[in-house]
């Protein structure tokens, strides 16, 4: 009997620097299997974000664009609107897609730009070190909340999934997590749901996945997974919130 | 093709289309949206892409985006606008990705106003964006030479992998004028797939490529900044273009003068001349690179005694033309910069007073 699991090709070779405990290795590679079951890895462009994704590129074996912090969407509408024939994935962290991008990436769903959009939601600011997001929850501790986040200074943490869906326009909107396999599974399903309607021209498609941040949380990778199911999963509840008719 | 008469900024949408420039994003702006409502009727006539986006910070990286996919696109928008959309314009500049911005300038600082200005000289020239990021930056004098001035716009884009900038006041974008448009253009950059995220199965290598401008290591971003100022040192080379007015002869001063300004002050030369008062001009056609030598060497005549800096700004192209003169006779600075274009006598005025 042959090798049944291998890396897909649309991963590269490279070691990630993601942080022990980080669910980003998973997401990256459900986004490689799906680009490898659709055989779409030579008209696939991704968009990296400014985030602990920046470096993106060098884990998948497609072609790239780096964005600036925020403006992944409208660099993926500039590309789709020109070359509607490349399949074309944003990979977005929540301080970039929902604070400093929230506006390009709510009149790119609006506009219905047929692009993918993987959000990755922790919660948190990874890469600048553990800042406060929109989607920090309340009296959660960051370096910028050492008190835990105050909702009457600075409001409730943004659902983004449940705000795009929202809008009139047809759209494809997904949570998933993939802290335990069983989640695993269902949230590789809905990546490859939100490709398919890419590729059938069909609608915007947006997964977001719940993921863990041991590092900036001060959690081991177990006592992350236990808060994500417990804390993010009660408040980020898993689910299709708009599906295309 | 015949003469037609068209509004500058209608001009401006024709042009880039026969430049073979089938993409355009843009959010409106005045003085400049007649770009865009010309484009939203034309383009679909010629298979193009047109789309207005939520802002100009949006619109920047739209243009990133196609320009990384490796087609001709283009926008403009005017002085609030193009600093909203100087983020993109860095990023583009280090991605080394070709795209051409038309600034139809109008006043600031703010909001300012919605007449003619040329204001934004500083920030095209030197300071767009951060870092060590230069645009090649054309300044048409008439809705014919911004017309040429765009069509070769693309292909300059092409070759320095540069963002371009016209550099047109408002009454470039709102006058009409007799306008004959150059033949159409080649479609398409000619070596793209070198670097353009178009699709590996577009190209021949089969490897991927990546448009980005984040450079960690120290070394390589020293690299990329020095491949960067190679560039700029070219265009310094082999980019400047100027005319000289009323230059053959002795004159007693010289007015440097771009743009709409410039019209102004070839009539107060003319109207000078009647008087006896020769004062001959330089009028650069691109503000960066600045056209230094001929300045320096029409500065240099020995019958000129002063040089005028003539722009409807504050006083900022007045920084390259002493840094062309370099302090061998006097230079000083007129103009105005509320939307009110100098007249011809007010033109002629300053000249008697510091000149003749």
């Amino acid at each position: 009997m042959g090798k049944t699991f291998k890396k897909p090709e649309a991963l590269s070779d490279a070691h990630t620097h993601y942080c022990p405990g980080c669910t980003h290795g998973v997401i990256h590679r459900l986004v490689a299997e799906t680009i490898d079951e659709l055989g779409i890895r030579g008209r696939t462009v991704g968009i990296a974000p400014v985030g602990c994704a920046v470096l993106a590129y060098n884990y998948f074996n497609c072609d790239f664009q780096e964005a600036a912090h925020g403006r992944a969407p409208a660099m993926a509408t500039g590309i789709k609107r020109v070359r509607p024939d490349l399949m074309v994935f944003t990979y977005q962290g929540d301080g970039d897609l929902a604070s400093i991008g929230m506006g390009e990436i709510i009149h790119a769903a609006n506009r219905g730009e047929k692009f993918t959009t993987i959000f990755v939601n922790n919660a948190i600011y990874g890469m600048t070190g553990g800042q406060m997001a929109p989607t920090t929850m309340p009296d959660q501790r960051t370096s910028t909340s050492p008190f835990g986040r105050k909702v009457e200074e600075v409001g409730m943490p943004i659902k983004m999934a449940e705000l795009l869906a929202a809008l009139q326009t047809p759209a494809y909107i997904s949570r998933q997590t993939v802290i335990k396999p069983k989640y695993i599974t269902k949230a590789k399903k809905a990546i490859k749901q939100a490709f398919t309607y890419q590729l059938e021209n069909k609608c915007f498609s947006l997964v977001e996945v719940v993921s863990t941040c041991p590092t900036n949380w001060g959690m081991t990778p177990v006592q992350a997974v236990e808060w994500t199911e417990k804390t993010l999963l009660a408040y980020y509840q898993p689910g299709d919130y708009k599906v295309p008719a | 093709m015949a003469k037609v008469l068209m509004k500058g900024n209608e001009a401006i949408g024709e042009a880039a289309i026969r430049a073979g420039c089938l993409n355009y994003f843009a959010y409106p702006i005045t003085p400049q949206s007649e770009v865009a409502e010309y484009l939203v009727r034309r383009l679909p006539e010629v298979g193009g892409v047109f789309l207005q986006g939520e802002s100009e910070v949006a619109v920047g990286y739209m243009i990133f985006g196609a320009a990384g996919a490796g087609v001709r696109v283009f926008t403009t928008s005017s002085s609030p606008g193009i600093s909203l959309m100087s983020e993109a314009i860095s990023y583009i500049a280090a991605a080394q990705c070709p795209a051409v911005f038309v600034n139809i300038m109008r006043g600031g600082p703010g909001l300012g106003g919605i007449l003619p200005s040329q204001a934004d000289y500083l920030q095209a020239t030197k300071g767009i964006g951060h870092g060590d990021c230069r645009l090649l930056v054309m300044a048409p004098a008439s809705v014919q030479e911004a017309v040429e001035m765009v069509m070769k716009a693309f292909p300059l884009a092409e070759k320095y992998r540069n963002p371009v900038m016209i550099l047109g006041d408002g009454l470039i974008g709102q006058m009409m004028e007799p306008v004959e448009f150059p033949d159409q253009l080649k479609t398409e950059p000619s070596n793209k797939d070198a670097w353009a995220t178009n699709g590996m199965d577009h190209r021949k290598s089969k490897t991927r490529n990546l448009v980005k401008s984040l450079f960690l290591d120290p070394v390589q971003l020293n690299d990329n900044n020095l491949a960067l100022k190679a560039k700029y040192d070219r265009m310094r080379a082999e980019e400047v273009m100027s005319e000289s007015y009323n230059t053959d002869g002795d004159y007693k001063g010289l007015i440097v003068s771009y743009g709409t300004m410039s019209r102004v002050c070839r009539t107060a030369i003319d109207m000078l001349k009647t008087e006896g008062i020769d004062v001959g001009m330089i009028r650069p056609q691109t503000v960066f690179p600045f056209p230094e030598k001929a300045v320096a060497e029409a500065a240099m005549k020995p019958s000129c005694m002063h040089v005028l800096s003539i722009e409807m700004s504050m006083g900022q192209m007045i920084e390259d033309v002493e840094r062309s003169v370099k302090g061998r006779i006097p230079v000083s600075w007129y103009g105005k910069c509320g939307g009110d274009i100098p007249t011809p006598e007010e033109v002629i005025d300053v000249v008697r007073e510091r000149i003749a």
